[in-house]
């Protein structure tokens, strides 16, 4: 194999290890969507404006359109899939974003719970301007943003509460 | 905002409790489990083995003839399986059009899109050839090889020039570029503006962009040789209509072809459209024998999806020495784009839009729908009637100004009293009704708004402000929105065996919650268990007759079917339940998947067993009495439209050093009737409303002087953002409407149509110190500073 | 939307990315990615080759100097943003990144990838002029050391040899307590800015300017030092008031044009945003109002 044109790469996605061989010029958010069939992870706009595609990558936020899968080799990358607990418990932001209407289409949702989920993970009790300002890069065309704002600081509260900050 | 659905804990309805209703509840979503954790459906998600990759060649000209195309190139690549040129699929075609245009007496001409350019394209944008390879990468890099020999031609970009004599033709055998001319008259305008004792006159363009859903267009074909048949998943507003005009144009029978929507990630107007992408994708799958995905990138939505563009307006009204209106007259030039790929619905909405909540006595509008060689314009959510409020809520300023009324007193004194509500108005909708304003209290609704948001109280908050140097202005508009355009949507509601109730539907779900606000209605009627519904929308197979998606609709048509369909199938379970029972119908209820007895949990029968007892058995007669199956189809017909309505009430502050603008505050009373889930429609105004501030502040589509996009990607075209949202104070009202069974109106479109002329009223008055007018939307602060410039000058 | 065919390559070391692109035909470096990824989707920029600076550990280094900060080319923009030491040795840095894009493209974009992408509006370039910087350049044929005010060579494009790459930044620092302040004018959180102003600010005991610098970006094709401000305003008692006059100066500036925002517009921006820049380094000052060195 020429590893400047395919390589085989082994990384952790949702807690899985997975080893894949992959096209260099493949972005992440198309070979979790097309070769590992991680389908929740959305591509809006592929010039990193839209924010749908967003994913963690070592617990940080990144746009999958903007990384090439080769550069996700040795890391560990959560996306949509990975956020409800291994009993199905829905995190508590996805609990939130269905109580308070966060979410219309869902095409933006798992884009917005993913940043969500790392601001929270960094600041336990956000002020409204700061999720704002947390999910800019994150664009919505159904709700406006205020019910998903309204959803972040329902699950920062309880996620306070709980101690399950995660 | 409604308070949120409780969750985690017992169902907010309890099926067993007659008292508690569905209808009016914020149950959650049935649609957002599977969303929430990733497990949608989108077009895209569709994964099946030998699936091969499109993507199209498209005209980098606005206007071009085609001399020759060379995909040999292409086709030498590793990976590529085909290339289809027009010519190559002209042998399967009944016709190289898509002829779609609503009908109307108006058009002077007909352009109907083609399958594929052959020998002239007219946007930027349209398509040309369409390749297949393993990978979209792949089908890509055949795309740049296709060697199309353009001969650019001259290219039209204004409406207002394309109207010119010597303008350039956008189509090059056509004899000019007007395409439809209509005039909207009632009254004796020309004697009124003779007589009265104020005319005002102003001109206003107003520029709408494209719908900008999150999720692109897209589609994927898979023709199955053993059934003879082609389904197409794609993402789009109107299944039933892209399934006709496919078989239109392929010579297919409505058996060969099925189209069914997979979850849609956004809709808002341009995917109510069946596109060339969609023909070429069922036919290519047809061909080359394999699935076959296409799934546009966001470039091309920028170039190839439908959108709203301009209108430039000259406008007179009126009035007299009490602000009263009199009268308004004018013309509108609208850009059409290069084809018809809908009608000239727009320009209708826009002109008829403009008197709607106002008792206008005289009203004379001529509007001019132009060629122009841009990708054509179809409606985005709000469809032409933003433009009709913002034109009337100008000029209710402008005179407000001229006899030094307050704005709000002006509106007052030509609100449409609830007293003659039902009112019909002197207009005709498109298909040559009267327009009857069904109901509502236009003047209560304002007068909650101008209250919640203190508009009284507001001058005092000003000069507060302005004595620290900041600049506030408060801003208003009243609106009224068609909603629930019939004749129908078709409905059924199957109980089968298994005791589930299944609801099949000619409506399309695009986001909006539809699945959940059909499972309400059906729900209230059988046994008020959310979780014993399941629900089909937008699929061809399913549903024989459909509409879709448009016009705030969905609710309005659908639900009212649903509801019917809904009870028509209770009274059969009542029915067969009695006999089964042997108990009196009155004494039955239907209390989650099972019929009981007076609350009686001993006497009991599912409706499993009623829907078993009503499929037959073979020399077993039915019980009851009744006829076979446990459903119902309803259509129910609705032709008057239901009009929503409402008031808003913007607080901004302005920047003069830089024209920038903050909306500080947003108060919106909304009046849509009776509400099924008012969570959903607090979601569906909210995501209206923050569209018109796009509108009003950052949406523009540009095109240079040839015809050339110059906002094609996100950073160029803006989308308003979550830092960029005031907090939304939604209120809402219910007037029911006496049109539909179910006394409601339709919501998705509503939020738009005040925000423009609401957010410019505001900008205004902020600015006041300046004298600054606004006339156009949107607005950019270089342009806003411009006019603070010209009024410091002034 | 997806990216042409090219090679790859992800060096461990600068020496060794340095060979790659002495040797490697149409190679483009790729840093963060933020704004390299966008281009090679629309396929704007179609490279044979691509080497990935990402694995390059020396890169992504902050160093404290003597008098001077040493910022890795590839540290990525979150990490300036949290760095103690950054705030405290170059806070107008901490000012700026407030600014740049998203959290999700500052996780991945880099100091060394901003500048050079060099677009005429981003809030790094401005900081480096702001901060007299020292650029350090490497290729396979040895190092060199540039001001930033040498590395503009042009609308977007950095004074790089095709086989050069930028390793270091040096910032300067300015005396300990000093002003700074940064502001832009652009149409929604996170965009490119219209214009943006960068401004220090030092002031000896008794309140006068000893030092100061005043930068615009969005202007021109590179950021813009207005010497006449600054020369006007060293002497004087830093107060409120002072700068609006000082500010009129960039009024006379040339400014560039698109269909977004007319010359005249961005000459108006420029005298706002220099003054509220100013201000915003003035209000900033410490307690103390640093003694200048």
């Amino acid at each position: 194999m020429d590893t400047t044109l395919s390589r085989t790469i082994s990384l952790k996605v949702n807690g899985s290890a997975v080893q894949a061989t992959v096209d260099v010029r493949h972005t992440l958010a198309d070979f979790l969507r097309h070769q590992l069939e991680l389908t929740g992870t959305h591509l809006g706009c592929e010039h990193g404006v839209c924010g749908a595609c967003t994913v963690l990558v070592d617990g940080r936020s990144a746009r999958g359109c903007l990384m090439l899968a080769v550069q996700a080799h040795g890391r560990e990358v959560t996306t949509v899939e990975g956020l409800a607990g291994a009993d199905g418990r829905l995190h508590p932001l996805q609990q939130a974003f269905k109580d308070h209407h966060g979410l219309q289409c869902g095409f933006c949702t798992p884009g917005m719970l993913t940043t969500l989920s790392e601001l929270l993970a960094d600041n336990p009790d956000p002020s409204e301007a700061q999720v704002r300002v947390a999910i800019s890069g994150n664009l919505c065309r159904c709700t406006g943003y205020q019910s998903i704002v309204d959803a972040t600081l329902a699950a920062a509260k309880s996620m306070r509460a709980s101690g399950a900050a995660r | 905002m409604s308070a949120p659905a409780v969750s985690g804990q017992a169902p907010i309805v309890d099926p067993a409790r007659p008292g508690d209703s569905l209808i009016g509840a914020s149950v959650p979503r049935l649609e957002d489990d599977a969303l929430v954790t990733g497990r949608g459906r989108f077009v895209d998600d569709i994964h099946m083995p030998g699936l091969l990759q499109a993507a199209f060649v498209r005209s980098p000209h606005a206007h071009a003839a085609i001399r020759r195309i060379d995909a040999s190139a292409a086709l030498a690549l590793p990976g590529v399986h085909a290339v289809y040129t027009c010519e190559d699929f002209r042998p399967y075609l009944a016709t190289d059009r898509l002829v779609v245009g609503l009908p109307s007496s108006h058009y002077k001409q007909d352009h109907h899109r083609q399958v594929l350019a052959a020998d002239e394209a007219v946007h930027v944008g349209e398509p040309v050839a369409i390749v297949l390879a393993d990978s979209r990468y792949l089908a890509e890099d055949a795309a740049t090889l296709v060697e199309v020999d353009f001969d650019p031609l001259p290219a039209v970009s204004d409406c207002r020039a394309a109207l010119a004599a010597d303008a350039p033709l956008v189509h090059r055998e056509s004899p000019h570029n007007l395409l439809a001319e209509f005039d909207m008259n009632y009254g004796e305008a020309a004697r009124v503006f003779s007589e009265a004792e104020h005319v005002f006159r102003d001109s206003f363009w107003q520029h709408r962009g494209g719908s900008h859903s999150i999720e692109c267009r897209g589609c994927v074909a898979r023709h199955d040789a053993l059934e003879d048949r082609t389904t197409l998943w794609t993402s789009t507003q109107m299944p039933h209509a892209a399934a006709r005009v496919i078989c239109e144009v392929l010579g297919l029978h409505e058996n060969q072809v099925r189209v069914a929507t997979p979850d849609v990630g956004g809709g808002f107007g341009p995917k109510l459209v069946t596109y060339p992408e969609e023909i070429c994708v069922t036919l290519a799958a047809r061909l080359c024998g394999r699935p076959v995905k296409w799934i546009e990138d966001r470039r091309e939505h920028f170039i190839a999806t439908t959108q709203e563009r301009d209108q430039y307006w000259d406008t007179e009204v009126a009035v007299d020495d009490q602000g009263r209106v009199l009268g308004i007259r004018g013309t509108i030039v609208h850009d059409h784009g290069a084809y018809t790929a809908r009608g000239i619905n727009l320009a209708h909405n826009s002109a008829e839009n403009v008197p709607l909540g106002y008792e206008v006595p005289h009203y004379a509008m001529n509007v001019k729908v132009a060629l122009t060689n841009k990708v054509p314009v179809t409606p985005v959510r709000g469809a032409g009637h933003p433009q009709g409020t913002f034109v009337m809520e100008r000029l209710l300023d402008r005179v407000a100004r001229e006899l030094k009324l307050d704005r709000a007193e002006v509106r007052r004194r030509n609100m449409i009293p609830a007293a003659k509500m039902p009112y019909r108005t002197q207009l005709k909708a498109r298909g040559g009704e009267w327009v009857t304003l069904d109901s509502g209290d236009f003047p209560a609704c304002f007068a909650e708004a101008l209250a919640r948001a203190d508009w009284n109280g507001f001058p005092a908050r000003q000069a507060q402000a302005r004595a620290e140097g900041r600049y506030l202005g408060i801003g208003l508009s009243n609106f009224v929105k068609g909603t629930g355009r019939g004749p129908f949507e078709s409905v059924t509601v199957r109980i089968g065996p298994s005791g589930k109730v299944h609801v099949y539907a000619g409506a399309a779900a695009m986001g909006q919650g539809t699945r959940t606000m059909l499972s309400q209605l059906v729900a209230e009627q059988l046994g008020r268990d959310l979780s014993n519904i399941t629900v089909t929308t937008g699929d061809t197979a399913a549903t024989a007759m459909g509409l879709g998606g448009s016009n705030s609709r969905q609710t309005v048509v659908a639900g009212s079917s649903a509801h019917v369909a809904a009870q028509k199938v209770r009274a059969k379970v009542l029915k067969v339940a009695a006999v089964l029972l042997q108990a009196a119908e009155a004494e039955l209820e239907i209390v989650g998947a099972e019929v009981v007895v007076n609350g009686q949990t001993a006497r009991r029968v599912g409706l499993g067993t009623i829907a078993r007892s009503l499929v037959g058995t073979a020399g077993y007669s039915l019980p009851g009495g009744v006829d076979a199956g446990l459903e119902a189809t309803e259509q129910v017909l609705i032709d008057e439209m239901a009009f929503s309505s409402g008031s808003a009430v913007v607080e901004v502050e302005v920047d003069p050093e830089t024209g920038g603008v903050t909306i500080r505050r947003l108060v919106f009373v909304h009046d849509a009737g009776r509400m099924i889930n008012p969570m959903v429609i607090d979601g569906q105004l909210a995501g209206g409303i923050a569209h018109g501030i796009g509108n009003a502040l950052f949406e523009w589509m540009g095109f240079d002087e040839n015809a050339q996009p110059v906002t094609t990607n996100l950073g160029e075209y803006l989308l308003v953002t979550s830092t960029e949202m005031p907090r939304m104070e939604l209120h809402h009202r219910e007037s029911p409407t006496p049109g539909n069974p179910l006394g409601v109106k339709g919501v998705g479109e509503c939020g738009v149509i005040p925000m423009t002329p609401a957010i410019m009223s505001a900008i205004e008055d902020a600015l006041s110190p300046f004298n600054v007018r606004i006339s156009q939307t949107p607005i950019t602060p270089a342009q806003l500073y411009a006019l603070i410039e010209q009024g410091r000058q002034s | 939307m997806k990216p042409p065919a090219f090679a790859y390559h992800d060096p461990g070391t600068v020496d060794e990315a340095c060979r790659l692109m002495s040797t490697l035909d149409n190679a483009r470096a790729l840093a963060g990615g933020q704004s390299m990824m966008p281009m090679l989707n629309m396929r704007f920029v179609l490279p044979d080759h691509v080497v990935d600076l990402g694995r390059i550990a020396s890169l992504a280094a902050i160093e404290e100097g003597q008098e001077a900060l040493r910022i890795g080319a590839m540290v990525r923009q979150r990490d300036l943003e949290h760095s103690p030491v950054v705030a405290r040795r170059c806070p107008l840095l901490v000012d700026a990144i407030q600014w740049v894009g998203h959290r999700q493209t500052r996780n991945r974009g880099t100091i060394g990838g901003s500048l050079c992408q060099l677009d005429p509006a981003a809030e790094l370039p401005a900081v480096c002029a702001a901060l007299d910087a020292t650029l350090t350049v490497q290729s396979a044929r040895g190092t060199r050391s540039m001001p930033f005010a040498e590395f503009p060579a042009g609308y977007m494009t950095p004074s790089l040899e095709p086989d050069e790459l930028l390793t270091a930044i040096e910032l300067p620092d300015w005396p300990q307590g000093h002003g700074h302040g940064f502001v832009e004018f652009a149409r929604r959180h996170g965009d490119y800015a219209i214009v943006l102003a960068a401004a220090l600010l030092a002031v000896d005991a008794g309140g006068r300017i000893t030092r100061v610098s005043v930068t615009l970006g969005g202007i021109g094709p590179a950021p813009v030092r207005v010497r006449a401000v600054e020369q006007a305003l060293v002497g004087q008692v830093a107060a409120a008031g002072l700068f609006r006059e000082a500010a009129e100066a960039c009024r006379g500036l040339e400014a560039m044009e698109d269909v977004h925002a007319p010359a005249s517009y961005r000459q108006q921006l420029a005298v706002v945003m220099a003054r509220r820049a100013l201000d915003a380094a003035l209000a900033s000052l410490a307690p103390s109002r640093g003694t200048a060195h």
